[in-house]
């Protein structure tokens, strides 16, 4: 500070013109006006969170640029990270149209995983149900998902209208969706209950919802984690869901969920025992057992994935 | 244009050749040769175009099931502590290899769900394939998905049929005509067994699924011989067949005697190649091919040209179907044979009126017997005079004395693993003679009991010992029926020591077709695959 002082630098920085200042000293209509007292002046056209545009991100242009990053860093980031073992893409084949794609949520990287692991004619024309508050907090952070991940805001604090007529209305055109029916990643390792998105936008627009199962990934970068570690990962697609005759969402949500843990258990064991388990609807729990919070963990340990970072001594 | 012809797909039809008539489309291996045929005395036999697949199949699978022919619905029939086996068809079938997911492991998959649901434990699944090659992991997995492998074969209740296990295998009973039928044990010892087909052609499916793919040879020899080949008229058709005859009085043995079964069939259509795509040029008529059809066709074939023959036998193999289901049928085995036979029928039939001097016929680089394998000579024998020649119902499409024209490289090649004993065969007793019946009576036994040949085919990839006799018994009754063979473009080496005649070309197999059918003779060329059978009237 001293010798800043004595250099002269903090006289000559006041000095400076600043383009600031000077718009400061101006008078309207230079700047701003005042809002005179007793007047109610008009909201501000909200461009963020739930109210985002993202219809650009799926022009032509940012389609062909999503593409190449997903197909290129995206899948080479996958890979390096997460060494996926896909199954039950078969299950898949007789589908045709838009579909919902509903998988449980541990990490950041599980998006990522799942747009490199959906297979094809669904995998270019997704979009992925991201949460408003979160990824659309401000346009930058907006305009990146939305290109990067062909994100759309999903309001997970409230039921609105709006995001939901923007998904039915794109799933009507024929994009797929990828949504994680948790509403947000797993804090502890466990599952969240399933809230009734996919199956609502499901009955709402007469598609198929495919049940699919993450695993493997908050061994990566698990909430509340900055950097990632390579572990590996596991994709499982579940056999499609429909909406029975007069099935009303909760009721729905609850069966995708069902899958979701019937295809946890696949994963875990083999899948002629998991459906023996499913059909004596003892397949165990996405969401873990109600207890406290150490046992909680305490549980997770025989399911958790070990990381696969070798372990190195020091020289001694 | 694809979906409006998948929607309403046309019947075969038999053409007359006459100047208009652009060249013709001839399977040659693993490659094609574009003939023209003589105009004025030449029709072709087109199949049907491919039947629309069932819209929802999982349904479809489902609904056989629960509502089975003569049969009480599958769930009533499993229970908690029983002894379930599921066998299912052998890499001999579709042909080619169908893509992901196959029927087999549709329907597997289903059944294996109920059993879940009935808390069945015990459930083996057994590739049922008789003397045929074992399979391996990838064909496995290929065939029944990674789910249901993993799920069994680490246990070991995934396996392939051993039909030369002295433990694995029981008699169950002599038939009315004193034919012993034989059965893999644990098939035999199961409270149910669920057989999965898949009925490609007229001759698969019924009771030949149990008879023969789980016995061993000593039920086989009954029916896998020349006479009753040479009785077979055909062996497409169950009706005036033989061959199904002596399976179906070993069926009355298995079910006096044997497990109770539960038999699940199913037809594909005639999507072979697929509506688009690299291959879709293969199963449209020539006439109707686009600049783009030409385009790739050229690119194909000078592709194909430069390539080695492993090259191009590799890109073949990698081929797979995109076979649609066409119908399923559940319950007790005669009444869904019945019903499967009628819906490959209804794909394959085409009617033609009388025979012909002179059968021509394009023969491509696979058979039931080379998947993911060398097609050797004596597998060009059994595809020509074996299968195409007998893919006809009333009689042969060629008339007796007649001559068949068949086009195949007929490469003095064989895979060493997967058919030692064809070597043998090849190089020592068709050196000696070509006669079925001479060899049926002097080697068969004694290539049936080598040991080397068994040690091979219980512990390696091979076929059987006595298989290579089969596939020359398959053309007996091609070889009895007709005045000369005639192989054009093959290893002339090869050609003749099967006792066949090689020609260049074409126009030089119909010069030496005169010498035994006389001048200007009626010629039919039968344009399969896809798959076709005449109707011959």
């Amino acid at each position: 500070m001293g010798i800043a002082h004595d250099l002269g630098v903090v006289r000559l920085g006041r000095r400076l013109p600043s383009p600031t200042r000077a718009l400061r000293a101006r008078s309207f209509p230079l700047r701003a006006p005042t809002v005179p007292g007793g007047v109610e002046p008009p909201e501000a056209l909200r461009r963020t969170g739930v109210y985002f545009d993202t219809g650009w991100s799926r022009r032509w242009a940012a389609r062909m640029c999503r593409a190449a990053i997903v197909e290129g860093p995206m899948r080479a980031m996958v890979q390096v990270l997460a060494s996926p073992r896909r199954e039950g893409a078969d299950r898949l084949a007789d589908l045709d149209g838009a579909v919902i794609f509903a998988a449980n949520h541990h990490s950041h990287i599980d998006t990522s995983l799942l747009l490199t692991s959906i297979p094809e004619p669904w995998r270019h024309k997704i979009v992925v149900g991201a949460a408003a508050d979160y990824f659309f907090g401000t346009r930058l952070a907006g305009a990146t998902a939305a290109l990067m991940i062909g994100a759309i805001p999903i309001e997970r604090a409230r039921v609105g209208r709006r995001s939901a007529d923007l998904a039915a209305g794109l799933i009507d055109d024929g994009w797929s969706l990828l949504i994680y029916p948790e509403g947000g990643r797993s804090p502890d390792g466990w599952g969240q209950p399933f809230r009734g998105g996919a199956a609502y936008l499901s009955v709402r627009c007469g598609v198929p919802v495919v049940p699919i199962h993450v695993g493997g990934t908050s061994a990566i970068l698990r909430k509340g984690r900055t950097m990632p570690t390579p572990a590996e990962a596991t994709v499982t697609f579940g056999a499609p869901l429909r909406p029975e005759d007069g099935e009303r969402a909760p009721r729905f949500a609850a069966r995708i969920e069902d899958a979701v843990t019937a295809l946890a258990d696949e994963v875990s064991t083999d899948w002629y025992s998991a459906r023996k388990r499913a059909h004596a609807s003892a397949s165990g729990t996405l969401t873990g057992p109600d207890v406290g919070l150490w046992r909680r963990q305490w549980a997770l340990d025989g399911r958790r994935t070990p990381p696969t970072r070798t372990r190195r001594w020091p020289d001694l | 244009m694809a979906a409006e012809r998948r929607l309403a797909p046309r019947p075969g039809l038999v053409m007359d050749v006459d100047r208009s008539t652009p060249p013709i489309l001839f399977h040659h291996g693993e490659g094609f040769r574009l003939e023209r045929l003589p105009a004025g005395r030449s029709r072709i036999v087109y199949p049907a175009e491919p039947l629309a697949g069932l819209p929802d199949p999982e349904g479809a699978i489902r609904d056989a099931l629960l509502n089975p022919l003569d049969s009480d619905p599958l769930p009533s029939l499993l229970r908690p502590g029983m002894k379930l086996t599921i066998a299912f068809d052998d890499v001999s079938l579709p042909l080619p290899p169908m893509k992901r997911p196959d029927i087999r492991q549709r329907i597997i998959e289903q059944v294996l769900d109920m059993a879940a649901a009935a808390g069945v434990d015990d459930v083996h699944l057994i590739a049922a394939l008789a003397l045929h090659r074992r399979m391996t992991e990838d064909e496995l997995r290929h065939t029944l998905g990674d789910r249901v492998y993993d799920a069994f074969a680490p246990q070991g209740a995934l396996y392939n049929h051993d039909a030369e296990d002295p433990d694995g295998m029981v008699e169950l009973g002599r038939s009315a005509h004193d034919e012993l039928v034989t059965m893999n044990r644990r098939a035999a010892e199961s409270d149910l067994l669920v057989y999965v087909n898949i009925n490609l052609v007229a001759m698969d499916g019924g009771w030949k699924s149990t008879a023969t793919g789980l016995a061993d040879y000593r039920a086989l020899r009954h029916h896998h011989n020349v006479h009753t080949m040479q009785q077979s008229r055909s062996f497409m058709d169950r009706p005036s067949s033989e061959l199904h005859r002596s399976n179906w009085r070993q069926g009355e043995v298995i079910k006096a005697h044997g497990p109770r079964i539960f038999q699940i069939e199913t037809t594909v259509n005639n999507n072979t190649f697929g509506h688009d795509g690299p291959l879709a040029v293969l199963q449209k008529r020539e006439w109707e091919w686009s600049g783009r059809d030409r385009a790739s066709f050229m690119a194909m074939q000078a592709g194909l040209k430069a390539m080695p023959v492993a090259g191009r036998r590799g890109v073949f193999n990698r081929w797979l179907a995109p076979y649609e289901l066409t119908s399923v049928q559940a319950g007790a085995v005669e009444p869904v044979h019945e019903s499967t036979t009628a819906n490959v029928l209804a794909q394959h039939l085409v009617p033609v009126q009388g025979q012909t001097d002179v059968l021509t016929m394009g023969l491509p680089y696979i058979c039931p017997y080379n998947v993911n394998s060398v097609m050797n000579p004596i597998l060009v024998m059994c595809l020509g005079l074996g299968y195409f020649f007998n893919l006809y119902r009333g009689r042969p499409l060629v008339r007796e004395g007649g001559v068949v024209i068949m086009s195949h490289p007929t490469r003095w090649e064989f895979h060493p693993a997967h058919h030692p004993s064809y070597i043998d065969f090849f190089e020592q007793l068709l050196a000696e003679t070509t006669d079925p019946a001479e060899l049926e009576a002097k080697y068969e036994e004694q290539f049936a009991t080598d040991e080397w040949y068994v040690h091979l085919y219980r512990t390696g990839y091979a076929y059987h010992g006595v298989h290579p006799f089969y596939m020359w018994y398959w053309g007996a009754h091609a070889l009895q029926w007709l005045g000369r063979v005639i192989v054009v473009g093959g290893d002339t080496r090869a050609v003749r020591r099967m006792g066949f005649q090689p020609a260049s070309t074409l126009s030089d197999a119909l010069e030496m077709a005169s010498d035994v059918v006389g001048p200007s003779p009626t010629i039919t060329h039968v344009h399969n695959p896809p798959i076709l059978m005449a109707d011959v009237e």
